[in-house]
């Protein structure tokens, strides 16, 4: 059990959806995470996987507590941050640190490189003067930026260069624990295999354990020890990589899995794939039962009626799916 | 034999419907001048589905957006070039029949449908207007073709959603109205621009499947552009690689997967995971940065980020040359 880095437990995010101007009345919420539990372990990369608008993004904030979750908590070892004061969390974020998607809008416009590498540092160390210097052009090095870059503006690198320095400045301050929310979406495809390789070369430098979240299901294979799959706000199926992508178990995984193209005309002629009718409902009017039953191909008079639980159907394989 | 219909016919179905020949569109801004598309030649046939591949800013979408000249000029233009489509010059006739073309016998459907319906008409009347403006519909007729495209794409309820507004409908079902908008006059050209880029992959499924079946049932060509390489391995019979504006390999699918020539779409294929393939140790990116399209280099434009460089290649930059069937590569070096 000690060997667990941080921790989810019941944890929901639900944004409230209110109509008023002056006494504002809450007419629904939007159940963005909803009762959501797991584990990383240290020096494990956790995938998250999961279409657009199915709570990833709100799960990997809640846990930061860049958005303090409606309820649940989150133990970063051992400690819970969801009662955590603003000055403790502050300390503690020195331990985990984020990388967004979109390195166009995550670096200040009006911040030089270096600024931007080092402003966690002057946070929180006293690390100052030439020594800050030296440990930024230190960090550039280990990202592969040349440090004679400090001086450049966020508008004069690539998109890659980029995300580079958004990367250098998550490790400045030595964190434990990275989420890294889809750091490679908005990258070309030739670029998108450098960041994946210096992720993994910083982790087993530095020790680093990951949640990394994404939507391409290849990528996630490649870069993960386990993999969870999100469907409206619930985690559907969890296990290790090799089992999940092997034999999954729920049918949104499969279905999943099998709407990803694989580049090559050849396999692509003869496999067969599952369609998915229809589109998630949405996320203010959830249907009743299991959330992905209008869409499932298999469900049962039992999906429209009740809510499957998160169950370990393996050791290490937990399915929320009545037929699993 | 004595047919003269019958042999016509044949030989019309291998014609080519679009022939581009050294299309050049440059952007003229205060940096410099961007070659967006320098020198790009190929050939559509009637009824075929060609993919344009390449990385953002390699020139697929202006390369495009050329045939239609739909260039916002300044600061873009034309340089020079031909595109013969149905015997016509695209690049060189009058206004008023680059109009009647566009929409009616080449249509486009774009990356982000949220933004290419106008937000404040229903979906109905954004139908309708090319109906009555190519087919000849009055506004009632119009109402009830409308209605049959939407079925057609797989809306439900077509009828009822006919006075829906955009906002009305999701990213995924906007498309399928785009789609039904691009087939509205029964095109012999589709342009497909990252059709699926803002979508989810099951959703990505669903349209591309919607693509597929709509036009070989009507017969339409199709440019489907894109930069993700397992949608062209499935739904495209021929592609056509882009690096810097410029064509680097064209050819059959099946030839370009299985025995890419060019060391761009070598590396392309290498650099990206595959989940029918066991799970590698270590993936193979391509070195170095994407290219500065101001600053390029002299010779090859792929040269600061090739494993095959030779000293030629700084010298001279490569043409297109005939390496297999139909099958296109420029460049120097020999690989098989």
């Amino acid at each position: 059990m000690n060997d667990i880095l941080i921790e989810a437990k019941n944890l929901s995010m639900f944004f409230p959806i209110t109509k008023g101007i002056i006494r504002q009345r809450r007419i629904a919420e939007i159940k963005a995470v909803d009762d959501v539990s797991f584990f990383v372990r240290k020096g494990e990369t956790l995938g998250l996987v999961g279409e657009s608008g199915c709570g990833k993004t709100t799960l990997g904030r809640c846990l930061m507590q860049l958005i303090r979750p409606s309820s649940g908590e989150v133990y970063l070892e051992g400690e819970n941050l969801c009662n955590m004061e603003a000055e403790q969390l502050r300390l503690i974020r020195q331990k985990m640190q984020i990388i967004f998607q979109d390195p166009f809008d995550s670096l200040d416009p009006r911040m030089t490189a270096g600024e931007i590498v080092a402003e966690p540092l002057r946070v929180h160390t006293k690390i100052r003067g030439n020594e800050l210097k030296e440990k930024v052009a230190g960090l550039l090095r280990v990202v592969g930026l040349d440090s004679s870059m400090a001086s450049r503006y966020p508008h004069q690198f690539s998109g890659g260069q980029r995300q580079r320095l958004g990367i250098a400045r998550a490790l400045s301050i030595r964190p434990k624990f990275i989420v890294c929310d889809e750091p490679i979406s908005a990258l070309d495809v030739s670029i998108q295999a450098q960041i994946i390789n210096l992720l993994e070369d910083l982790q087993s430098e530095f020790d680093l354990t990951y949640l990394f979240i994404a939507h391409d299901l290849s990528v996630v294979r490649h870069l993960s020890h386990r993999v969870a799959v999100m469907y409206l706000g619930k985690i559907v199926e969890i296990a290790n990589r090799d089992a999940l992508y092997r034999v999954a178990k729920h049918p949104y995984t499969v279905a999943l899995l099998s709407a990803v193209p694989i580049p090559d005309p050849v396999v692509e002629a003869t496999r067969e794939r599952i369609i998915l009718k229809g589109e998630p409902p949405s996320p203010i009017a959830l249907p009743p039962g299991c959330n992905f039953h209008p869409r499932c191909p298999i469900g049962i008079e039992a999906c429209r009626e009740e809510i499957p639980s998160l169950r370990e159907i393996e050791r290490g394989h937990w399915v929320a799916c009545h037929l699993a | 034999m004595n047919c003269p219909y019958g042999v016509r016919r044949e030989s019309q179905k291998n014609m080519s419907l679009l022939q581009v020949r050294d299309l050049k569109t440059y952007f003229y801004t205060d940096a410099g001048v961007i070659k967006a598309v320098d020198r790009v030649s190929y050939d559509l046939k009637e009824g075929e589905t060609l993919g344009l591949v390449g990385e953002s800013g390699c020139g697929k979408s202006v390369g495009a957006l050329s045939i239609l000249r739909l260039i916002p000029n300044p600061p873009g233009k034309i340089v020079g070039g031909e595109a013969i489509f149905e015997g016509k010059d695209l690049l060189r006739i009058s206004e008023d029949e680059i109009r009647q073309i566009r929409g009616n016998r080449i249509a486009m459907i774009f990356q982000e449908p949220m933004t290419s319906l106008n937000p404040v008409l229903t979906i109905g009347l954004q139908i309708a207007e090319a109906l009555e403006l190519h087919r000849g519909f009055d506004k009632k007729g119009a109402r009830g073709e409308v209605a049959r495209l939407l079925r057609m794409v797989g809306i439900p309820d077509a009828e009822r959603r006919i006075n829906d507004y955009p906002h009305q409908f999701s990213g995924g079902m906007c498309q399928r109205v785009m789609i039904a908008m691009g087939l509205s006059c029964n095109p012999k050209l589709l342009i497909a621009d990252e059709p699926t880029t803002a979508v989810d992959v099951t959703i990505q499924a669903q349209l591309l499947e919607v693509i597929k079946e709509l036009t070989s049932r009507l017969g339409t060509a199709v440019i489907l552009i894109t930069h993700n390489l397992g949608v062209v391995a499935r739904h495209v019979n021929r592609m056509a690689v882009m690096y810097a504006g410029r064509m680097v390999e064209v050819g059959p699918s099946v030839e370009v997967y299985a025995h890419p020539r060019h060391p761009y779409t070598i590396g392309l294929l290498a650099s990206v995971p595959r989940l029918d393939q066991p799970r590698k140790e270590r993936l193979v990116p391509i070195d170095g940065q994407p290219p500065d399209l101001i600053h390029l280099p002299p010779g090859c434009p792929f040269l600061p980020r090739c494993s095959r460089r030779m000293e030629r290649c700084s010298v001279e930059g490569p043409e297109l040359r005939e390496v297999g069937r139909d099958h296109m590569v420029s460049c120097w070096a020999d690989i098989d």
